[in-house]
């Protein structure tokens, strides 16, 4: 038989996250911090809605956009927190999570060989989307004495006359790292210098800590290049839903949707539904949110800080990403051991790019009392590993 | 500020009454010493009225039987309601007294060790005092939620490790 198999796809490393879910699932009684996902439920009136919906019978296809209502509802919601204005008729299309559109964007934008930039570390699919989409990953080391930002800098360095597209990761899984608006602003004037586009995920807008998040689509000239991503899942705890959105200039919209409209026909229907409960009346819960996850990081920075782990403050998402080199072991071999040791599982740097290593993602969408316990296995552990060192 | 501060304070321990005075200081993000002054005023103020345990009493072996009466009073010269809310509400047996707008007066929550206590509680004490019209109970049979609580556990079922 020939081999059936695509060289493309047989080439993508698996990711990371996978080996790792592997060992963690077999160990019964494991405090597990290696969640990417909130750990409140749906609030229950955008779940009624959901319910709703299907008992009145809206279990039909929407049209390939998504509903109207929620097409106007993500436009009303850009408006009032970034001030920018798009069409919801032409310029917003709601996708299967902020990961679809992603594969979207890169899809829509790339032709074979142009070069994408990715900062690392970050999201575990830009790069076999990239990938995927013919396009030449090209990764940007971000770096911890910078908080994981991205600087005008880096970018200069790394683009080329076959760079198209800059992803742009923030707040940031799994660093925790912001971009505020200077930082934004001096990445904008190399954007516009180069000519190059920019898709923004900023799935992990509303969980910003330290000012209101502010999307590059805000800054001038940017909106017509850029492809801005974000969902429900993160801010409304909707993992589950599966659904995002994209807002972006019609020329690009418009081949996004086509893609979209092939592949997947359209996003969940029920979903949708309580989507528009969620932009409509969901503002109070997703603040109560924001605020728990705020104690638990400051929680979090202030245990690191007695068991003199260092880790610079992250203002967004609701991971920290501390740092361990000072053990001389790989992240890899100090999360195996953590878990043997502790029972305590946290994710490799590594499983977000090579330059996480050195570093471990911990997720804080756990309650408070986890986290306690959890961070007292680590000061254990730690407090082991230095004993050993001497 | 310290608005701000004293909400957030409020709205975390009337969730969980026994986090101390460091841990709250370290998740506001603020100094041990003002959210301990902060603590003491709410107290001295009455807003903090006590710091109880939700317990859910079917679980245990100990009998203890609720009911919630309503109950439709004469208001009294001068008094209003009050009067007669206090000679209610002064019976250590009685869980809550609320003024309620509406179809009665008072509704009244009482914890009994029997169906026959609180009978006897209502025919005696409560139907007999001065100004109150009538009454109406109705035994509580499950509670599902109590004090912005559910009452059972609520599993994590989410994948242990995710991107």
């Amino acid at each position: 038989m020939r081999n059936p198999l695509a060289d493309k796809i047989v080439d993508i490393k698996p990711s990371g996250i996978r080996k790792f879910f592997d060992i963690v699932s077999e160990m019964k009684d494991a405090i597990s911090l290696g969640v990417g996902e909130p750990d409140f439920d749906t609030p229950w009136r955008i779940r009624d809605e959901g319910i709703y919906s299907l008992e009145k019978g809206k279990t039909f296809y929407t049209s390939n956009a998504g509903l109207k209502e929620l097409r106007t509802e993500i436009t009303k919601y850009i408006k009032r927190t970034q001030g920018v204005s798009y069409d919801p008729l032409k310029e917003v299309l709601v996708t299967v999570g902020g990961s679809e559109a992603i594969d979207l964007a890169l899809r829509a934008m790339i032709n074979p060989g142009e070069e994408v930039l990715i900062p690392q570390p970050s999201y575990v699919s830009y790069e076999p989307c990239a990938i995927l989409a013919d396009a030449k990953p090209v990764i940007i080391e971000l770096k911890e004495e910078n908080e994981f930002r991205l600087t005008a800098q880096e970018l200069r360095d790394a683009i080329t006359d076959k760079t198209k597209v800059l992803i742009l990761p923030f707040p940031n899984n799994p660093t925790g790292a912001i971009m505020e608006k200077a930082d934004l602003e001096a990445i904008a004037e190399v954007i516009l210098e180069k000519d190059i586009f920019v898709i923004s995920d900023e799935i992990y807008s509303e969980l910003s800590y330290k000012e209101k998040h502010v999307s590059i689509v805000s800054l001038p000239g940017m909106q017509e290049r850029t492809v801005l991503i974000n969902g429900f899942s993160k801010a409304y705890a909707m993992t589950g839903w599966r659904l995002g959105y994209a807002c972006a200039p019609a020329l690009i919209m418009e081949q996004m949707t086509k893609i979209h409209q092939f592949a997947i026909m359209c996003a969940p229907t029920t979903s949708q539904y309580a989507a528009v409960e969620a932009l409509r009346n969901g503002d109070d819960d997703v603040a109560a949110m924001r605020e728990s996850y705020n104690q638990r990081r400051r929680f979090l920075m202030h245990a690191f800080k007695e068991m003199g782990l260092k880790c610079f403050e992250p203002y967004g998402a609701f991971y920290v990403f501390p740092c361990i080199k000072e053990f001389g072991m790989t992240s890899d071999e100090f999360a195996e051991r953590l878990l043997k040791e502790e029972k305590v599982a946290v994710v490799p740097g590594t499983a977000f790019g090579d330059c996480g290593e050195g570093f471990l993602r911990i997720s804080y969408a756990y309650s408070l009392e986890n986290l306690k316990i959890a961070m007292e296995k680590i000061a254990a552990f730690i407090g082991r590993l230095r004993e050993e060192q001497k | 500020m310290d608005e701000i501060m004293r909400e957030q304070i409020l709205a975390i321990i009337e969730k969980n009454s026994r986090i101390d005075i460091k841990e709250l200081a370290v998740i506001l993000g603020v100094e041990e010493i003002d959210v301990a002054n902060e603590l003491k005023a709410l107290e001295e103020e009455s807003v903090i009225c006590g710091y109880h345990t939700m317990i859910d009493w079917e679980k245990t072996s100990i009998e203890k039987v609720t009911a919630l009466i309503e109950v439709r009073i004469t208001p009294q010269r001068g008094q209003g309601y009050d009067n007669i809310a206090e000679r209610i509400y002064r019976y250590p047996e009685v869980n809550s007294v609320y003024l309620i707008s509406g179809g009665y007066d008072l509704m009244v929550t009482l914890e009994g060790k029997s169906l026959k206590a609180i009978s006897s509680f209502v025919s005696d004490k409560l139907s007999t005092l001065d100004g109150v019209l009538s009454t109406a109970t109705h035994f509580i049979l499950k509670k599902y939620k109590d004090h912005g609580t559910i009452m059972h556990k609520i599993e994590d079922t989410r994948e242990k490790v995710s991107p």
